[in-house]
Order: structure tokens, then C-alpha cells, then sequence
């Protein structure tokens, strides 16, 4: 080994222990903000400057989340709440991959279609879920095509977006090696739209969460949502705040799944990393 | 010896709005099977029109192209096109640039892409990936590329031309290390005088406006060749004066 190839991997292990230690810090960091909320809330709350009706408190509300764990009633809810979301998040993403590379490959297609889609995607979801409820019930199709429908518009527009922005040099590249279509799709669009489409599951993912609130709020009778509507009913506020709290752990998880992707899957950029 | 590419009454013209610029008129030209032919000529005298002609990436053009008696209907691996820049594909590594649509797992294909690599020199850079690679090792990358598919001629549009002299140095002798091994038609344009007299076995001198051959210089030097003879040397000044209607015979130029 050269001295300059010995020199250049201490360099690289002093660049990866730094990094490794900053991670660890990013975490406390991370941290700092809520840690630092809480605290002050419980403190309010205890010298009664807070009230407990209105707000409850961070220790209220761990031990409703416990006695919740307990009694069954967590899992409960939260299995069914994940089933949907997730199978709506399936549907709608999977559609809008489809779609949107349909629209993204074929000037013709995209004339037919997206005109219609970006209608349909102004329209607030808010208003349509009534709509779905009186056309499907109160069952589990109308929350599953809600969310479906949530999930389909990021990913979509993220989907097309990609496509069209794919360098035309490597797709003059493709053509002279005679990559087949579905070459073409599979083997240079995708990849080359990977970090559109990462970001369209991302933004699926928080709509899907979104919708999943908004359909379990107005009409169901399992799930979180319905949990914390239920508890809100009756003035239970510390159930209200775990099922908050639950929401936002799974949107945090579900957001670092697809960081955790990102960093797999595209660890061949050359991009700024600040 | 059977001509691999005939180029016959080609002209092109670029229409945008009202006008339309004649790029190329009546343009004849033919390259021997296994020749190195270098195009040269000044900025806009359709030197790289005329090779996107020829690989297929342009159709829009009158006359006939025929690659081995095939008139030119689109791209194709038959003609191998390395670009200015390596436009390698930034999510595969080194190897797999090379074997794209083809699969490593296939025997033949993996003793063809290990054997490419070394050729290019740039064997332990298998499992490297573009971001990681000078412009150089991206260029041989490309070249590797091309060459994997065995093709009829390797179209060349002034891949050198973004590198360091050094570089560029390195380069032409791999590429005339690879056209001795492969016997690959190669036909490579460029607006550098000595890297055409370094490579080719004969220089097309261009003129602009329209695109037009203004002379075509047989090189008949052995190769390996040095820049510094005096060989070298006349030729050069002949393709100047080609280039160059300006230069005066009678001015003493040396130093």
C-alpha cells in the first residue's frame, strides 16, 4: 500500500468517527426540543397554572397510555388504524406509480389525463369524505379508498415529475445501447426518478396519516382517530393526547423508514449534504 | 477493402422560425473497415451533426447513410457513440456502467467486462460509482461501454475535450491501444490538430458554413508516432493551412 493510500484511509476513519459522534449528538439535539416542552408543561400543570381538564399532563397521560396497553384497548385500536393506513397507502402509491409513469413516458397519455387528476387533487379531502361515506358506508372501503386516494396525488405528480426530468443524454445513452421499453422504464427511468419517487412516498406517507385521521374522526368505530373522538366526547383529554402522540410516533417512523431508504438507496448521488 | 460507412449526398439544414441555417451540403464521404478517421474543422462546421447523423440520433436529414450496406434508421449499438461528457448512469458502479442492459451473470458478459476493464486500466475500480471518478476513468468507462457490444464503428464527438492535457495524452494512447486489439472502426472528431495527426490513419479538414470537406489528409506515419518529428510536424502544417486560408506560405514561423 502507497503511504498516500495509507494517508487517505486515516483521513477517511477520523471523518468517519467525527461522524459517527455527530450522530450521536443529532440525536440528543433532536431530542432537546419536546424533552424541553414537556418538562415545562408537567410543571405548569402540577403548580395548577395549567388545567388539567383542558391540557392534562405528560404524567396523566403516560399513565393512561399504560392502563390503555393493559386493558388490550391500544392494541386494538392502533392495529386496525395501521391496517388501514398502510393498505390505503399501498393502493393509492401503487396507483400512482403506475399512472404516473403512464403519464410521465406518453405526451398523449399525460394530455388525457392529467388535466382530470390535477382537479381532482385541488379538491379538499375534507369535503370528499363525506362524500365517500354516503356512497360506501361506514365500513372499512370507504376509510381504505380515502386514504387510497391521499396517497395516490404525491406520488403521483413526484412520479411524473421524476420522468420528465430525466437527462435526455442518458436517454440517448439507452437508445444506442437498445434498451427495450421496458428497459428503458425499469432500468434508466426509475432509478434516475428514485429521489422523486422517495420523496413522493414521503409525502403519501403523511397524507395517508392525514386522511386516516380525518376518516376515523368522522365516521368509524375502531381506530385511533375514532379513540380520540370518542375520549374528546367525553371530555377525557389525556386519551386524547395519547392518541395524538400516537399519530405523531407513527408519522416520525414511517418518515425515518424512508430516510433510512433514502440513505440506501441512493447513496450514489454526488449532492450537498450540508 | 469493404467501405463500413458511406455517407452519400447528405445535406441537413437546422430550421427555427423563419430561417433555416445549411449545416451540411452535399456531403460525401466514406471510411474504410478498420480505419481511423479523424474529422476535423472549426466551431459550427457540423462535424458533430454529421456524427449524430451517423449514429441515428438525428433522422431529419437528406441523402443516404449506410453503415455496411445498412441505411441508418436510428440508434443502435452497432454504432457506439462516446460523448464530450461520460454520461455514465450515476446509480451503477464502474462495472455494471458497463454491462447496463446486459446481465453480469451471464459467463460471457462477466470475461468480457473484466477483460474491457483492464484494457481501459481500470481494474480494482470495479464496484466504484461515477461520483467517485475523474473525468478520465469516466471516459474509459464509456469507451468500455461501447466497446462491450462489438460494434461496427465507435463514433467519437470530441470525448477528450473536457480533460486536462495530461489526461487527454493518457487517453489517446489507450484509445490507440484499443483500436490496435479490437481493429474497431473509429471515426473521432475533434478540434485539436495534434491529437488528429497523433490518432488517425487519415484527417477529414472541414470547412464552415455550409459544412463541407475542404481536404482529406492521409497519415502515413507507423504508429506509434511522436508529436516532436519532424514528420509530425509537416503534417500539421499542411491541416493549419487547410484549416486556415489566412496563413501566409511565405511567413517564417519558427522560432
Amino acid at each position: 500500500m502507497s503511504t498516500q493510500t495509507i494517508a487517505q484511509n486515516k483521513a477517511i476513519s477520523i471523518k468517519k468517527k467525527k461522524s459517527q459522534i455527530t450522530k450521536r449528538y443529532s440525536i440528543w439535539r433532536g431530542l432537546s426540543l419536546p424533552a424541553f416542552v414537556l418538562i415545562l408543561w408537567q410543571l405548569l400543570s402540577s403548580l395548577d397554572l395549567l388545567s388539567v381538564q383542558l391540557f392534562s399532563s405528560p404524567l396523566l397521560i403516560v399513565t393512561r397510555f399504560i392502563e390503555l396497553v393493559q386493558s388490550g384497548e391500544m392494541a386494538k385500536h392502533l392495529q386496525i388504524s395501521l391496517i388501514r393506513a398502510f393498505l390505503g397507502f399501498a393502493i393509492g402509491g401503487f396507483l400512482g406509480l403506475l399512472i404516473g409513469v403512464i403519464v410521465g413516458m406518453n405526451k398523449r397519455a399525460e394530455e388525457y389525463l392529467n388535466p382530470s387528476i390535477q382537479m381532482l387533487r385541488t379538491v379538499p379531502l375534507l369535503v370528499i369524505t363525506p362524500l365517500f361515506i354516503m356512497w360506501l358506508g361506514f365500513g372499512e372501503l370507504s376509510k381504505i379508498l380515502l386514504i387510497a386516494l391521499g396517497a395516490f396525488f404525491p406520488l403521483y405528480l413526484q412520479t411524473f415529475l421524476g420522468i420528465r426530468n430525466v437527462d435526455k443524454k442518458l436517454y440517448d445513452v439507452a437508445q444506442i445501447l437498445e434498451y427495450s421499453r421496458i428497459e428503458q422504464i425499469t432500468k434508466l427511468m426509475i432509478p434516475a426518478s428514485l429521489p422523486n419517487i422517495l420523496l413522493g412516498i414521503r409525502l403519501a406517507l403523511s397524507a395517508a396519516w392525514m386522511c386516516l385521521v380525518v376518516a376515523e374522526l368522522l365516521g368509524a368505530d375502531r381506530g385511533v382517530g375514532f379513540m380520540i373522538q370518542d375520549a374528546r366526547s367525553f371530555m377525557q383529554t389525556d386519551t386524547v393526547f395519547v392518541g395524538i402522540i400516537i399519530f405523531a410516533l407513527a408519522g416520525k417512523i414511517s418518515d425515518s423508514i424512508v430516510r433510512f431508504l433514502e440513505n440506501r438507496l441512493l447513496k450514489w448521488q454526488d449532492s450537498f449534504k450540508a | 477493402m469493404v467501405s463500413t460507412v458511406t455517407i452519400n449526398r447528405v445535406r441537413k439544414s437546422f430550421n427555427s422560425d423563419n430561417e433555416s441555417i445549411k449545416v451540411l451540403e452535399d456531403f460525401n464521404l466514406s471510411v474504410k473497415y478498420g480505419e481511423f478517421m479523424t474529422i476535423i474543422g472549426p466551431s459550427g462546421c457540423g462535424k458533430s451533426t454529421l456524427l449524430k447523423l451517423i449514429a441515428g440520433l438525428d433522422l431529419d436529414f437528406e441523402g443516404e447513410i449506410m453503415i455496411a450496406d445498412k441505411a441508418v434508421n436510428g440508434p443502435s449499438k452497432d454504432r457506439g457513440f462516446i460523448f464530450q461528457e461520460h454520461r455514465l448512469f450515476p446509480w451503477l458502479n464502474v462495472e455494471k456502467n458497463i454491462s447496463g442492459n446486459l446481465s453480469l451473470k451471464d459467463p460471457e458478459i462477466r470475461s468480457k467486462v473484466d477483460h474491457l476493464i483492464s484494457l481501459v486500466k481500470l481494474k480494482g475500480f470495479e464496484k466504484a460509482y461515477p461520483r467517485q471518478l475523474s473525468g478520465g476513468m469516466s471516459q474509459r468507462v464509456a469507451i468500455a461501454r461501447a466497446l462491450l457490444r462489438n460494434p461496427e464503428v465507435l463514433l467519437l464527438d470530441e470525448p477528450f475535450g473536457a480533460l486536462d492535457a495530461f489526461t487527454r495524452n493518457h487517453l489517446q494512447e489507450a484509445l490507440l491501444e484499443i483500436w490496435e486489439e479490437n481493429q474497431t472502426t473509429m471515426m473521432l472528431v475533434t478540434h485539436d490538430i495534434d491529437e488528429a495527426i497523433f490518432l488517425s490513419s487519415k484527417v477529414v479538414v472541414m470547412d464552415a458554413k455550409p459544412g463541407r470537406i475542404k481536404g482529406i489528409v492521409p497519415i502515413d506515419l507507423p504508429y506509434p508516432r511522436t508529436r516532436i518529428s519532424k514528420a509530425f510536424q509537416e503534417y500539421r502544417t499542411v491541416i493549419l493551412k487547410l484549416l486556415d486560408h489566412h496563413v501566409n506560405e511565405t511567413e517564417d514561423w519558427s522560432i
